[in-house]
């Protein structure tokens, strides 16, 4: 499927190609052109992600020198377990947004911004997988920024000004956030002397005991806990979501709250190490507290919510919870469940943010007393909303029960019996707002607003079943999620050993260009196994 | 009398906390938004120097190798504000973008007139 010649290259063609074709987009300024190029380089990126992971899991990390320098010097790129699982929910996510996105994103952005809007999309695109590929601590600002930048602009696109106002808000909360990042990372810099991950945490391993290099994990922490939407400091979230195109909240509620996850994984366990994070600071208790309120609380603001976009967005932070959660656990269950969950809310927020874009599209209404009966009126669109709704309740056999069910083995194993009562009361509450929804839309007579409402065009359909097709098939063959984050989870707590290091280059060598070749990939038995013991 | 010596031979860390914390200030007290943009380019400048002044060593030559350049200066700092410096400025622009947006739709820039206004919908 994909030439023989571009295997070694292709960690560069995930950016490479989305960042192109997102300055083509822009240049040429038209809907049409810019829908096809982002549809086919969303496409392109799910085969190259996938083959990325399967050679991962068949053994062995990918590393990629970028421009031809040779890591820790040089700009790497790096694809293990957690990184190819990353890859592929992102490029598959965005695959599927754009495959609906023409006429939903044609009824609520005018003409003459649809191409911009594409080469948004592709700029964003190219800066979440950025995120998850790159190993350099640096890059990962840059690329956050790139992904940052395009996100406010997505979201500032949407129909009611107050799409206007949450931007703005997000743009500051955002970069306050980034900048929080490259604070730790300056911190960290002034420590060890180097951007390279494993090189830095091989230093920080012989750095021992450090003050700056704490107060490094700490500014991180909160930097990348804003961008997540960790519990007090999702405020951006709810607004930012609700008002954007449906487009653009379905992709960026299914990867980009999710890659900032994916960032806080590895500065824990990879970069710092379970040893320092979890055995030194009280990083558990943090998470714990937190994640249980994000769980609570956030569930029974979204109670509350009229509008049903923002009471879905309201439902993103306490699943966030969820997934800090299994963080916080620390233990293989724990991290599984969390990794998993990762996954199974991409599917299902996204499928749930399409269902709704479906009935924006057709009826232009979010509110849910305006929703009476559209269960009649789209019983396919609202029977797939079911669906996902289930798998947000976590219902056995849907997706969300299968991370659930982790989160709780992990939670038992360290007796914590009251982290299990709260998992069931917030997964009660997701009853209750869920209910709501599907009560008004099955069970009320459909009103007059409704009278011409129909099922959505075909491509529509098609991606929300897709998705909830998803939700059940990973709740039933739980190998594909559950195992490939066990996979994960597994890498993560093994953290950084000597043997994940690429031999430093001598001054000869440096210079030699035979030496320093465009790629290099290690062997299946030097890196991911059980033996990079500390 | 120790603290002040402290102090005053590490006064570009002063200098770089109170630009720090002026610019958190700025974005928290400020409902006017322009005011609330120059507070975020205070704190992101604010971290430029953070990187800058440690990478600097005094008598440090640029990292030549030869003769007589024995102590250098690790040039990357300077590369990584220069990125830095590049996304600030888009951060900047884009924000004032949609604060002329906001101006347009709401025809105030004051965060708490434009969200009062939003109330009464």
């Amino acid at each position: 499927m994909i030439p023989e010649s571009f295997v070694p290259h292709l960690p560069a063609l995930q950016i490479v190609l989305p960042l192109l074709a997102a300055l083509i987009a822009a240049l040429v300024r038209n809907g049409t052109v810019g829908w096809l190029l982002a549809l086919v380089v969303s496409w392109l990126m799910v085969p190259v992600s996938m083959a990325m992971l399967g050679a991962v899991l068949d053994g062995g990390t990918i590393s990629y020198a970028l421009g031809g320098w040779r890591p820790p010097l040089g700009i790497e790129y790096r694809v293990d377990a957690p990184a190819g699982y990353l890859l592929v929910l992102v490029s598959a996510m965005g695959a599927l947004a754009m495959t609906y996105a023409p006429r939903s994103l044609a009824s609520e952005i005018p003409v003459g911004k649809r191409g911009l809007y594409y080469s948004m999309y592709l700029t964003c695109l190219a800066g979440l997988l950025g995120m998850a590929i790159t190993g350099d601590a640096f890059n990962v600002f840059v690329f956050m920024e790139i992904s940052s930048l395009a996100m406010y602009a997505m979201i500032a696109m949407g129909k009611d000004r107050r799409a206007l106002v949450a931007a703005f808000q997000y743009l500051i909360i955002g970069t306050i956030g980034a900048t929080f990042y490259v604070i730790g990372i300056g911190f960290l810099f002034a420590s060890t002397g180097t951007l390279n991950m494993v090189d830095m945490a091989l230093r920080l391993q012989d750095l021992g005991d450090s003050r700056p290099a704490f107060a490094g994990l700490a500014f991180i922490v909160v930097g990348i806990g804003l961008k997540l939407a960790i519990f007090p400091l999702h405020l951006w979230l709810p607004n930012a979501y609700a008002y954007s195109p449906s487009v653009a909240s379905a992709f960026l509620a299914s990867t980009a709250t999710k890659v900032a996850v994916y960032l806080l994984l590895r500065f824990i366990f990879s970069v710092f190490g379970v040893d320092q994070t979890f055995d030194d600071l009280p990083l558990t208790e943090f998470l714990l507290v937190l994640s249980a309120a994000a769980m609570v609380i956030a569930s029974a603001v979204a109670i509350f919510q009229m509008n049903v976009k923002r009471m879905l967005a309201y439902s993103s932070v306490s699943q966030i919870g969820y997934i800090t959660l299994g963080i916080a656990l620390a233990s293989q269950a724990g991290l599984t469940g969390g990794i998993a969950h990762l996954f199974n809310h991409a599917i299902i927020k996204a499928c749930l943010f399409f269902a709704i874009g479906a009935v924006v599209y057709r009826c232009g209404v979010v509110k849910l007393d305006q929703l009476a009966g559209i269960g009649r009126k789209m019983p396919l669109t609202m029977g797939a909303f079911v669906i996902a709704g289930l798998g947000l309740i976590g219902v056995p056999g849907t997706a969300g029960f299968v991370s659930k069910w982790y989160l709780i083995l992990g939670a038992a194993e360290q007796g914590l019996w009251l982290l299990v009562i709260v998992i069931v009361v917030s997964s009660l509450l997701a009853v209750i707002y869920v209910g709501r929804v599907i009560e008004v839309a099955w069970f009320r007579e459909p009103g007059p607003a409704l009278a011409k409402a129909s099922e959505p065009p075909f491509e529509i359909l098609a991606v929300t079943w897709a998705l909830a097709a998803g939700t059940i098939f990973f709740g039933i063959f739980t190998q594909y999620s559950g195992g490939v984050a066990g996979d994960a989870a597994m890498v993560l707590l093994d953290g950084i050993g000597p043997s994940d290091a690429t031999p430093l280059l001598t001054r000869d060598e440096l210079f030699d260009p035979t030496v320093s070749s465009g790629h290099v990939e290690t062997g299946g038995g030097e890196t991911g196994g059980g033996e990079t013991g500390h | 009398m120790e603290i002040l010596d402290q102090i005053t031979r590490h006064y570009n860390y002063v200098i770089t906390i109170f630009l720090m914390i002026a610019g958190v200030y700025i974005v928290v007290a400020k409902s006017n938004m322009i005011k609330t943009l120059i507070g975020l380019s205070i704190f992101q400048a604010s971290v430029y120097l953070l990187y800058l002044s440690p990478g600097k060593i005094i008598g440090g030559t640029p990292p030549i190798i030869g003769e007589g350049y024995e102590v250098y200066s690790n040039p990357l700092p300077h590369v990584l504000i220069l990125t830095a410096i590049v996304v600030g400025v888009a951060t900047l622009a884009v924000g004032l973008a949609l604060v002329v947006r906001i101006h347009e739709a709401f025809g105030s820039i004051e965060e708490d007139e434009v969200l009062r206004e939003l109330e009464h919908e």
